[in-house]
């Protein structure tokens, strides 16, 4: 089962790339090849002032992913003990029909290899202890590299603070 | 896992943010932020970038010697025997025939300066100066006639400021990794972000206030500001009383700029100033009114940078928590660095740029590189033969390049000493390339602040070119000139010993944090008796007889912005988080790939006047300069303005990524290389016509 998650606080988040190029760095990807995308949303006025909304979208490690079940040689594999999404890249034959089945355009050309690669969560930093480059590298520490029952959490404390009576004292 | 780690400072810009780089054998894996001074390993698009940088074949790979007409792009390679042997003894005729200080010398500005200073100054000439005519200059004269501090004299305490007061400065995305992190800390901690600019950014979108000011009326908000906080005793009389002159002569100068007066001039509310007003009053004085960065805007920057200074001043920010802490050096702690620059006797003549005699109230610290033209083609004061430029490109920073590429056909010598291709370099007749920050070992620079210490780039990995740091490049260079005894080490291991001589600290102490620390907790002065203004009363300033006695007044009336004809608009430019600096960023690999271009945005419903639509392809004019650029349509710019990103339309055919790529804002900023009252060029008087491309 998928254990982590990336949860991005829109707060900090500014939109300045550095994610994307901390992955593109670590993990040698070619010109084209973005294994985590900041698509900016907006300007959008939001209590009198335009305001933008960066999403964040590296891959989802879905439960059950589209892309392995589109795989015809077992390139493209879900880790059992955490459940990351990854590709063997010796079994890869470039066939592409990950990139046709993942709904959300995770899986990326690599032109430089004729194989596909995509956001594995930076697995070999993960089992070092430590966390995808994206999340390291970001410029304002707006990503954080956690389990969906924490993202729950934070998004319940922030959400209570909005409505506590008590919050501007 | 990494083979190693090595501590050291970025250089894709000019922040020099401290990293730590991954390196497994002799490459990089990753650059990070140095986790022990930013809190986290957090590092900038640009910084992540400089992987890209070190196997780049994109730029000069050996000294080239140009081989036809100055900017024909005809070089042969050239041992650097022969290439510092062809400066030196072009250097040594220079000297001979018109004195040495007929050789000047320009960098990028920053810390890391030792070795060129060294270098001008040994060969007896008084000039050296940066950049930052083309950007922070009025700024840095400003804050040094009222507070006798330079521009980066100050370090803002964000994390606990309750206000910061932006005029223009685009904190987001012209970003420096730990400033931004430090203003999103702040936003998170409660403090409130005002931006004031004349379009949209993304510093306004996380404002919790922004006010679209009419171009060129930034002053007469300030001096609204200064207006209603002195009319209704919000400034913090205590610190007025003890730490500052002039306060009555202030008072009597704003008592016509009323919030009224400025709403009509500004387009703000005068409700909304007094607001803010009242609001930084009570929030006093953990106010930050940020001093700015790239303050070459108008003619009377100087004068807007001055109240921006005094309203930090009336609010008691100097030295308080969540305002501007006076930066400490290590020589405040009693353990200075040595500095080659010292042991050389200071040149006693006059500047070329007239810093200390035309311009008396100016300081030749940084010096005017806009009068570099002028004085080549006037020969006044005296005639300049020989120029090296170092890390710095005149012709892609300073207004109106092809004028400045005119005069510089004057020179008997040009020099480029840089990392990159660069448009100087292009246009000169050595190209002596310097290793990149990631295969070089520099000096030591003191880390002024509010805990001051050491920090030091130090060399990552292995050279893969035939270049050379600058430690050998100039002493090389001095040697060649007879005046090698002011580079007195064989080795940069020697001279760093050298510069730590009595601090008791040694060159493997960085090796630990990335840097060294000289005080475990930060220094602040007393508010009472303390404080260090370097002014002539060691008070602020906001009347200073200094200037008066220079024939610059303390203040001057606010006047209208230059008018705008019919169907012009006024050129503003600024930066994006993946290129500030157009020499190091523009022509990388990973960068280029996210913006090689810039648009012209303009307001939606001038474009519709105008028959313009999203993409189009557009013609941007001013005096005869043609430029070609795409549209994007907003609503969030003030509709007198259109922008565009600077540094673009690069003409170095060797940088094949970023030749020929969108347009350049310094070919339309036509005649705009002069020097306005702050030092500064007035880089955004600067009007365009605009039509699109049939």
């Amino acid at each position: 089962m998928g254990k982590y998650y990336i949860f991005q606080d829109q707060k900090r988040c500014i939109g300045c790339y550095a994610c994307e190029l901390h992955c593109k760095t670590k993990n040698n990807a070619p010109e084209g090849a973005k294994l985590c995308r900041i698509v900016p949303t907006g300007p959008q006025v939001v209590k009198g002032v335009p305001r933008m909304h960066f999403v964040f979208m590296p891959c989802f490690h879905c439960e059950k992913p589209w892309c392995v079940y589109a795989c015809p040689t077992g390139a493209m594999t879900k880790r059992s003990k955490d459940g990351i999404v990854y590709v063997k890249s010796d079994l890869c034959v470039g066939c592409k029909n990950c990139i046709t089945a993942c709904p959300w355009g995770v899986p990326q050309w690599n032109s430089e290899t004729g194989k596909v690669m995509k956001c594995d969560y930076c697995m070999d930093r993960i089992d070092q202890g430590l966390q995808p480059a994206c999340v390291t590298g970001c410029t304002t520490g707006a990503l954080k590299f956690i389990t969906p029952s924490e993202a729950s959490q934070i998004k319940r404390e922030k959400f209570a603070k909005d409505i506590s009576p008590l919050k501007k004292q | 896992m990494s083979s190693k780690r090595v501590y050291s400072i970025c250089a894709m810009c000019t922040g020099r943010c401290p990293i730590v780089v991954d390196v497994e054998g002799n490459e990089v894996e990753h650059i990070w932020g140095n986790p022990n001074l930013l809190g986290g390993y957090n590092l900038c698009p640009r910084g992540a970038a400089g992987k890209a940088l070190l196997n780049d074949t994109e730029r000069p790979k050996n000294p080239m010697i140009r081989d036809g007409e100055r900017g024909s792009g005809k070089w042969r390679s050239a041992s650097w025997d022969e290439a510092l042997d062809y400066v030196a003894d072009g250097l040594k005729k220079t000297i001979e025939k018109y004195g040495a200080k007929s050789v000047v010398l320009s960098d990028r500005g920053g810390a890391i300066t030792e070795f060129e200073k060294t270098f001008i100054a040994a060969i007896g000439s008084p000039n050296y100066f940066n950049h930052h005519a083309t950007c922070s200059n009025s700024i840095h004269n400003g804050h040094l006639s009222v507070a006798g501090l330079a521009r980066n004299g100050v370090t803002y305490d964000y994390k606990n400021a309750k206000y910061l007061v932006s005029f223009g400065r685009n904190l987001l995305e012209s970003l420096v990794t730990g400033e931004a992190k430090n203003v999103i800390d702040m936003i998170e901690n409660g403090g409130k972000l005002i931006h004031i600019d004349v379009r949209w950014n993304y510093t306004a979108a996380k404002a919790d206030r922004f006010f679209m000011i009419n171009p060129g009326t930034d002053y007469a908000l300030a001096l609204a500001l200064i207006h209603v906080i002195i009319k209704d005793s919000l400034y913090d009389a205590d610190f007025v009383n003890r730490w500052t002159v002039g306060f009555e002569e202030l008072a009597n100068f704003v008592k016509p700029y009323t919030p009224e007066f400025a709403e009509k001039e500004t387009g703000i509310s005068a409700a909304e100033i007094v607001k803010l007003a009242h609001d930084v009053g009570n929030a006093k004085p953990s106010v930050i009114f940020h001093l700015g960065w790239m303050t070459a805007w108008y003619s009377n920057d100087f004068y807007l940078r001055r109240a921006i200074c005094s309203l930090n001043a009336l609010l008691g920010a100097y030295e308080a928590k969540g305002g501007l802490i006076i930066n400490k050096t290590p020589k405040d702690v009693g353990k200075p660095l040595k500095s080659l620059l010292a042991q050389v006797p200071k040149p006693t003549e006059p500047r070329f740029d007239g810093c200390g005699t035309k311009y008396p109230h100016l300081s030749g610290q940084w010096g005017l590189a806009q009068e570099l033209a002028h004085v080549l083609l006037t020969d006044e004061p005296y005639p300049v033969r020989a120029y090296i430029v170092f890390r710095h490109d005149p012709l892609a920073s300073l207004p109106d390049p092809d004028y400045i590429r005119s005069a510089f056909k004057k020179l008997d010598l040009l020099v480029s000493i840089d990392v990159n291709y660069s448009e100087t370099g292009w246009f000169s007749d050595v190209i002596l390339p310097e290793d990149t920050y990631l295969e070089r070992t520099d000096h030591v620079i003191a880390r002024n602040g509010p805990k001051p210490g050491y920090i030091l780039r130090q060399a990552a990995v292995q050279r893969r070119f035939d270049t050379r740091p600058r430690s050998w490049i100039f002493k090389e260079l001095a040697n060649r000139l007879g005046v090698g005894q002011y580079f007195p080490y064989n080795s940069i291991e020697e001279l760093i010993a050298w510069q730590l001589e009595g601090t008791g600290y040694r060159l493997e102490d960085f090796n630990e944090k990335g840097y060294i620390e000289l005080v475990d907790k930060p220094i602040m002065w007393d508010r009472t008796n303390g404080l260090k203004f370097k002014t002539p009363s060691g008070k602020i300033e906001f009347f200073s007889k200094k200037l008066e006695d220079a024939g610059v007044p303390s203040f001057i009336p606010y006047e209208k912005p230059i008018e705008l004809k019919p169907g012009r608009f006024r050129l503003v430019t600024s930066k994006c988080a993946i290129h500030t600096q157009g020499r190091t960023t523009l022509n990388n690999k990973l960068l280029n790939e996210y913006v090689n271009e810039n648009h012209l945005y303009i307001h939606e419903d001038k474009a519709s006047e105008l028959g313009i639509k999203e993409g189009d392809l557009l013609e941007v004019e001013n005096e005869g300069e043609k430029q070609y650029i795409k549209a994007k349509l907003t609503k969030y710019i003030h509709p007198e303005v259109v922008f565009m990103l600077h540094g673009f339309g690069d003409s170095v055919p060797l940088r094949t990524r970023s030749y020929g790529r969108g347009a350049s804002d310094i070919r339309l900023q036509k005649g705009l290389a002069k020097v306005a009252i702050g030092g500064n060029c007035p880089y955004t008087e600067c009007t365009v016509s605009v039509k699109k491309v049939k």
